[in-house]
């Protein structure tokens, strides 16, 4: 081999560079997030039950919010018919986290792990939050 | 033909992965066995690769030589198209791998009423840095599912590529780039009679198979969700190397790991080997002393020479007898 001191550190950079992940990780893998359904709100329900099925809430809570936020605002119905027939006020403040009145330990955990950070609290206040 | 061969081999991927995606007891083959051996594949097959081409001997500097050598002190030589320092080389190296300026001096010859005209061309320098770039960004941005906690700058890489907020989840600038210039590469090929002409299956094959990554991964983000925490937790399993695989993820998500695994295996076999190959051009990595030193061939070893004096030492008794004239008695 010719250059041999050069060509071993560059596959050297270039293994580290493409192992990142495996070093920086060095072993230990996080936690999977346990959102907490524990709040008075849902404690108080007979079928602790989301708005939408769970798994769909799941997938596609980010989709759902987004369509229900421009049905509210933009259509001008702020009421909300879900799968099973049901009637839900669409807010994301007084509806969504109402029952889900611990944002830290619902919401911002999954968003945490996943590394997403919305932006509707810009402007959207956690109603719950203690200074209020 | 081609196009067909390599379109069909990309579906027939997608079809398997889906298909065993969607059985859960076949999912930690798809999900870690298949990731884990075709990233294998690519360290082991990359670095074999390299080193393979550092041991074909570069007896001779080769350097493309782009403009007008170092010579008398009252020419003007070009410092980078025709480089005879170090730095000259390193100079063009850079603008080489982080700008692709070979690519950015194409030009294209056509005839215009009767005249020959040659003239600049960056429309494929526009595709392929546009390429390169987002792809790089979007690999960078998947680390926030490798790894936790997720650093600062795989959350603003996050950040400035949805800035513009359309739509929940936010469409990301890179996506819409990687897509548009796959696809503009593609039609390259497919609508240039004269590229199609020389277009092989190894030219197609990787840009469907990019264009297959590109698309399932948007699916997964706008149409068929599935489970990110999910899959956090099954990608950030493989890089901590204890590899768990949660239940519940769409089994799109199977079809796009096995195209990007497809992408870690094939690489070290195919064209796509130019990324460690420009730093092994030596049409690029050499500065062009030709003139300036003395290059040795390295298998070079001084030949035997045998000389007239030897030989007629060797053969003087025959040659007296047979009558020919000696230099030395
Ligand atoms: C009536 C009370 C109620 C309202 C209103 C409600 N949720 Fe829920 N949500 C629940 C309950 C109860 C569950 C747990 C369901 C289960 O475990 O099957 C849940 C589950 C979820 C989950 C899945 C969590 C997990 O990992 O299991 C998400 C995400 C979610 N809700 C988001 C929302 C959003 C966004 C809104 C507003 C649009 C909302 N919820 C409104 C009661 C509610
Ligand atoms: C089960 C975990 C989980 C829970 C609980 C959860 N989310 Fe999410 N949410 C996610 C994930 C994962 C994403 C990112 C999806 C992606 O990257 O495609 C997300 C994305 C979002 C987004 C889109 C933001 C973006 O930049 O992509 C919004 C808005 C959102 N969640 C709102 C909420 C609200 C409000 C709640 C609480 C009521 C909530 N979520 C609870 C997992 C969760
Ligand atoms: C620029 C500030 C701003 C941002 C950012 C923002 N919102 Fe809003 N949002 C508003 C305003 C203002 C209203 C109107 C309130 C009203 O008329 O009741 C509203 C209303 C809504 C409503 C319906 C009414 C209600 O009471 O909730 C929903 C749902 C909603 N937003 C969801 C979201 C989600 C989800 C996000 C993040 C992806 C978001 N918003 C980000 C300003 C914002």
């Amino acid at each position: 081999m010719y250059d041999t001191g050069k060509v071993i550190t560059g596959l050297v950079i270039f293994v580290g560079i493409f192992t990142f992940a495996f070093w920086y990780t060095t072993g230990t893998a996080a936690p999977r997030p346990e959102p907490k359904l524990d709040t008075p709100e849902i404690q108080k329900m007979a079928k602790k039950q989301c708005i939408e099925d769970t798994q769909f809430m799941i997938t596609t809570h980010m989709q759902l919010l987004n369509k229900l936020r421009d049905q509210a605002l933009r259509d001008g119905n702020r009421w909300y018919v879900n799968s099973k027939g049901e009637k839900v006020w669409i807010s994301l403040q007084n509806t969504c986290l109402k029952c889900h009145s611990n944002k830290k330990d619902f919401c911002d955990k999954c968003h945490n792990y996943a590394g997403v950070d919305p932006y509707c609290w810009d402007c959207h206040i956690d109603p719950n939050r203690s200074e209020l | 033909m081609g196009i067909i061969v390599s379109l069909g081999a990309v579906l027939a991927i997608m079809v398997v992965a889906w298909i065993g995606g969607s059985i859960s007891g076949l999912q930690p083959i798809f999900g870690v066995l298949v990731p884990y051996a075709a990233f294998a594949v690519f360290l082991v097959g990359f670095c074999r690769k390299v080193v393979d081409w550092a041991k074909s001997p570069v007896p001779f500097r080769i350097p493309t030589t782009a403009g007008q050598e170092v010579s008398l002190p009252w020419i003007k030589s070009a410092k980078l198209d025709n480089p005879s320092t170090t730095a000259g080389v390193i100079g063009r190296m850079f603008l080489e791998v982080f700008c692709f300026r070979s690519l950015f001096r194409n030009t294209r010859a056509d005839l215009r009423s009767g005249y020959l005209y040659y003239s600049p061309s960056k429309w494929l320098w526009l595709f392929a840095i546009g390429f390169h770039y987002a792809f790089l960004i979007i690999a960078l941005r998947h680390l926030r599912l490798f790894v936790h906690p997720i650093p600062g700058f795989v959350e603003t890489l996050d950040a400035v590529d949805g800035m513009f907020q359309i739509g929940i989840p936010p469409i990301y600038l890179t996506d819409l780039l990687f897509v548009g210039a796959v696809t503009a590469l593609l039609c390259r090929r497919l609508f240039l009679s004269k590229v199609r002409f020389i277009s092989l299956p190894a030219d197609y094959f990787p840009l469907f198979l990019l264009l297959g990554i590109g698309i399932t991964g948007l699916l997964m983000r706008f149409v068929f969700r599935v489970d990110i925490v999910s899959v956090k937790q099954l990608a950030n399993g493989l890089a901590s190397l204890h590899p768990t695989v949660p239940d519940n993820i769409g089994s799109i998500f199977f079809v796009h790991v096995a195209l990007v695994s497809t992408l870690f295996a094939y690489f070290p076999f195919s064209k796509l080997m130019h990324m460690g190959g420009v730093f092994m051009s030596p049409t690029r990595n050499l500065a062009n002393t030709n003139r300036m030193e003395r290059h040795e061939n390295p298998w070079w070893t001084p030949p035997k020479f045998h000389t007239y004096a030897e030989y007629e030492d060797m053969y003087r008794d025959l040659m007296k007898e047979a009558g020919l004239p000696l230099e030395r008695e």
